[in-house]
């Protein structure tokens, strides 16, 4: 895991300014939005395909600090958990500049959710439905944390079960929108981020959309 | 800013070790904050003091791109950047969400302005 933190391929050298876009001087506020998933369920490949950066890589460390930390004859017995995520960019406008974050969803890593839930607009949960049971466990606590998301199901080559047994099989509510993707085209992750946007707007200002059905 | 840990159940204290220092109070930095460098660098300086600062002259920069640029974890840059502040020479733009008192982190106009941006890419 931890030699996957950085890859040489995936970050710009220090000496190098900007591999890509530099942002706009105007640039002040940015919004986040977590991609999270399992292990090689498309996270990266979502985030590079909608940004206007080479997805960049980087790492958060954690201590884990034991019970006895006072005493010093156990200060070793301290353990810190590294997790690397990754990252790309949307400028939006002159001012609102886009981030979106790849981020493993294992229960393990969960101190970094944190950090990056707050102040998120929303998650995507992707999924493989060959290892559907990895997401469990983000599903859960996204609902528990009142966090808004959406599933989006990464096609993989294989039989495909439908959507409606996802649902059922990942007990998710009938308001969380639902949808399947192809994480390695702009077109298809665009889509879902639109799917995600949407429902926030919905959740915000549900009336408005009742109006538009009939 | 949402300060609640969403781990609550987890009784373990977790924190972040950074050279013995750790962030506190409201002095934390968003992983997306930009940063805007207000000065050179000076021969003498820290070197990654030095580096932050050339990275972002001119055009913000994000803590976690620079973070990611550096090679430097997170929690290192966010001190960094936070001794930089307190020599005056980067301001930060902190992002709108942090003010944001529930987990709604965005209002209906951004939102909006959110799906222009998106649509058009
Ligand atoms: N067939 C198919 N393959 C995909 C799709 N999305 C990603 N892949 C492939 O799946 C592999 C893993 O994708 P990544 O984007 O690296 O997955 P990840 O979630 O970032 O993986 P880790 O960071 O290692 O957990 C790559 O070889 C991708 O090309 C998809 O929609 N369909
Ligand atoms: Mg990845």
């Amino acid at each position: 895991m931890d030699s996957k933190a950085f890859d040489p391929a995936a970050g710009a050298q220090p000496g190098d300014r900007f591999a890509g876009t530099p942002l706009r001087q105007t640039a002040r506020d940015a919004l986040k939005i977590v991609i999270v998933g399992g292990f090689g369920v498309g996270k990266t490949t979502m985030v590079g395909s909608v940004s206007e950066i080479r997805p960049l890589s980087t790492e958060e460390t954690m201590t884990r600090a034991g019970i006895g930390i006072d005493d010093p004859g156990r200060v070793e017995s301290k353990r810190t958990t590294t997790v690397a995520f990754d990252f790309g960019r949307i400028s939006l406008d002159e001012q609102r500049v886009l981030y979106l974050f790849g981020a493993p969803g294992q229960e393990r890593f969960w101190f970094l959710w944190d950090q990056l839930f707050s102040g998120s607009l929303g998650a995507i949960v992707l999924v493989d439905t060959r290892r559907l049971e990895e997401c469990f466990y983000s599903v859960d606590r996204l609902e528990a944390h009142a966090m808004p998301f959406v599933v989006a199901v990464n096609r993989f080559d294989g039989p495909r079960p439908r959507l409606d047994r996802v649902r059922d099989a990942l007990s998710l509510d009938d308001g969380i929108p639902l949808v399947e993707c192809d994480a390695r085209t702009r077109e298809s992750s665009k889509s879902v981020l639109i799917t995600l946007v949407r429902h926030l707007t919905h959740l915000r200002e549900p009336s408005a959309v009742q109006e538009v059905a009939p | 800013m949402n300060p609640r840990p969403l781990d609550r159940e987890d009784p373990d204290r977790l924190y972040t070790v950074t050279r013995g220092r750790s962030e506190a109070g409201d002095d934390t930095l968003d992983l997306v904050a930009l940063i805007v460098a207000e000065d050179e660098p000076e021969p003498g300086m820290q070197s990654e003091h030095a580096a932050i600062l050339r990275l972002c002259r001119g055009n913000p920069v994000a803590v976690v791109e620079l973070s990611a640029r550096l090679r430097l974890p997170v929690s290192v840059m966010k001190i960094l950047l936070l001794d930089l502040r307190d020599m005056g020479r980067i301001t930060v733009r902190h992002p709108s969400s942090a003010a944001a008192p529930t987990a709604y982190a965005a209002d209906l106009e951004t939102l909006k302005q959110v799906l222009v941006g998106l649509e058009s890419i």
